[in-house]
């Protein structure tokens, strides 16, 4: 039984890694297509990064991903502990407002927001509204939720006294909560940050139907290229974004083992002292 | 009195969401409502759902497969990585993270050239004699494409209930005299229902409304409601009907949602 779980197991992620194998191969094909691989080349990466229109999505997507985590990040941490301090029935109110991009398909959200753009155009008399700050909106949007349910949980294992302890000593309480809640909960606020980072890289759903012809992030111009035959170049695109975002990934899975550690020869020490 | 000022730092988000999440779905109501031309009340869009149930039948039949062959393949993948020691699961964790961060569209494009009548899967299938198969434009390649796409979605939540799990209360159990199966069945199925819940749904509302995926993968035969839907926007251009049918599947997706949180005690649902 373990045995089978074991090569099944493999199996999976073998099926989960085939596509992805293969695309970044063609990326050093010579050949046309998936299908034809051959004469090894780096000419596709060369194709690439002379290419200036896929170069001004990636980095128009980085723009997007930086500033709307950024914003939501902010936003998101002092709705939580607003929401933390509220009573119960109003807490479950916002609770399940903040649920609903996260429940509704990215279809909707994105339709939604496309028609209040729209709805918002036609009312003031913009043509095109379709653009960076359409966008923008529309990831801080769907990237708040993630930050809040980061965040909400840990407040929750927050203890209270903590807090009461610096008012009592005088503390004002805009600086007991710097000094104390914020160093506490900074751990979720960051991994809260860094999904709603992720999130608003890979959009393509709701991005797609908020944009128009004046500012595309890489998903969406990648979307118009998958309508024809694929150039080289977008495979060469995929591998050096797959190696981009496996180093972040290490370089996170490094940091969080460090600190594993530390908390680890923390809790020892003192037992050793003994 | 602390707490009085500090619900106020909630303001901006309060103020955000009011504009952003409940405005926009009026704003979809008010479309759905409303005639294409004249923009005067009709129950005209929605009324036209019928020429659609086909599309809703077969897009809510192809995600249920796909939702129920994830949660099989899922379960003893997570199961497996919640036996392995901690910096395995780490490292498996993030195996299973990396795909999801990478572009679905140009994965979804590498099993297509997989599946051609020439592609990689077929030439295998010639090299031991069998085949060809017709692989791609059929249901099951699209249910194949929502699989491979959504199957990390049913295993993280999977993994993180099972991780979790109580070791003493499976340890207990077999010293009271319950076999392996009767553990898995009245132990650990049990306890890990938020996880499956929070996966279902995690796989089946990108799923029943993906269209992308049925796009490429599919044939006209396979076309879902999704696809319908973008048509309205990006090229048939009939919002109101498109609005309609966003307001039908919303519903029907907070329905199911509603129905399946009955079976769970627990009012709270887990997400990620």
């Amino acid at each position: 039984m373990k045995k089978f779980n074991k090569i099944f197991t493999i199996i999976v992620f073998v099926f989960l890694y085939a596509p992805i194998v293969l695309l970044i191969i063609a990326s050093f094909s010579g050949g046309r297509g998936l299908n034809d691989l051959r004469d090894f080349s780096f000419h596709q990466y060369r194709e690439l990064f002379r290419d200036r229109g896929l170069m001004q999505s990636m980095l128009n997507s980085l723009l997007i991903a930086v500033l709307s985590s950024l914003i939501a990040t902010v936003l998101g941490t002092m709705a939580a502990v607003g929401i933390h301090s509220m009573g119960k029935k109003m807490r479950s109110v916002v609770m399940s407002v903040t649920n609903i991009p996260m429940i509704n398909p990215d279809i909707v959200t994105g339709i939604s927001l496309a028609l209040l753009f729209v709805f918002f155009g036609r009312m003031f008399r913009i043509n095109n509204i379709m653009g960076v700050f359409t966008i923008l909106i529309a990831h801080i949007t769907f990237n708040l939720p993630y930050v809040i349910l980061s965040v909400m949980p840990k407040l929750r294992q927050l203890n209270k006294h903590l807090t009461e302890a610096a008012l009592d000593l005088g503390c004002p309480p805009a600086k007991a909560f710097f000094k104390v809640v914020l160093p506490e909960i900074m751990p979720s606020i960051i991994s809260g940050g860094l999904m709603a980072f992720t999130m608003s890289l890979d959009d393509f759903v709701i991005s797609y139907f908020v944009s128009g012809a004046t500012f595309e992030t890489l998903p969406v111009q990648i979307y118009t290229y998958t309508k024809k035959p694929l150039p080289g170049r977008i495979y060469a695109l995929f591998a050096v974004l797959f190696t981009l975002i496996l180093l972040v990934m290490l370089l996170m899975n490094l940091l969080q083992l460090r600190e594993t550690q530390r908390r680890n020869r923390k809790l020892v020490m003192p037992t050793n002292d003994l | 009195m602390h707490n009085n000022k500090a619900r106020f730092l909630a303001a901006p988000y309060l103020l955000w969401m009011a504009m952003f999440i409940i405005v926009p779905l009026a704003v979809v109501l008010f479309f759905a409502l409303t005639d294409p031309s004249t923009g005067q009340f009709t129950l005209g869009n929605l009324s036209r759902m019928g020429n659609h149930l086909q599309t809703f039948g077969d897009s809510i039949w192809l995600a249920l497969v796909a939702t129920v062959v994830c949660l099989f393949v899922g379960y003893p993948v997570a199961y497996a990585i919640s036996k392995a020691s901690d910096s395995q699961q780490r490292l498996l964790v993030m195996l299973l993270m990396l795909p999801m961060c990478m572009s679905f569209l140009l994965r979804t494009i590498a099993w297509v050239a997989m599946l051609e009548d020439t592609g990689l899967i077929n030439r295998l299938f010639n090299a031991i004699g069998f085949g060809p198969f017709r692989l791609i434009r059929t249901p099951g390649a699209v249910v194949l494409g929502m699989v491979y796409n959504y199957l990390p979605y049913m295993i993280l939540p999977l993994h993180s209930v099972l991780a979790k799990l109580d070791k003493h209360l499976i340890e207990s159990a077999q010293d009271l005299g319950c076999n392996s199966k009767n553990v898995l069945a009245k132990v650990i199925l049990p306890l890990s229902l938020p996880g499956i819940i929070a996966g279902v749904t995690m796989v089946f509302v990108p799923a029943v409304s993906t269209f992308y995926i049925s796009q490429k993968l599919g044939s006209s035969g396979t076309r879902l409601i999704g696809d319908v839907i973008e048509e309205q926007f990006k090229q048939a251009y009939n919002p109101n009907l498109g609005a309609a049918l966003s307001l039908v599947l919303m519903i029907l997706i907070f329905l199911c949602m509603w129905i399946m949180n009955r079976f769970t005690d627990s009012d709270e649902v887990l997400l990620v």
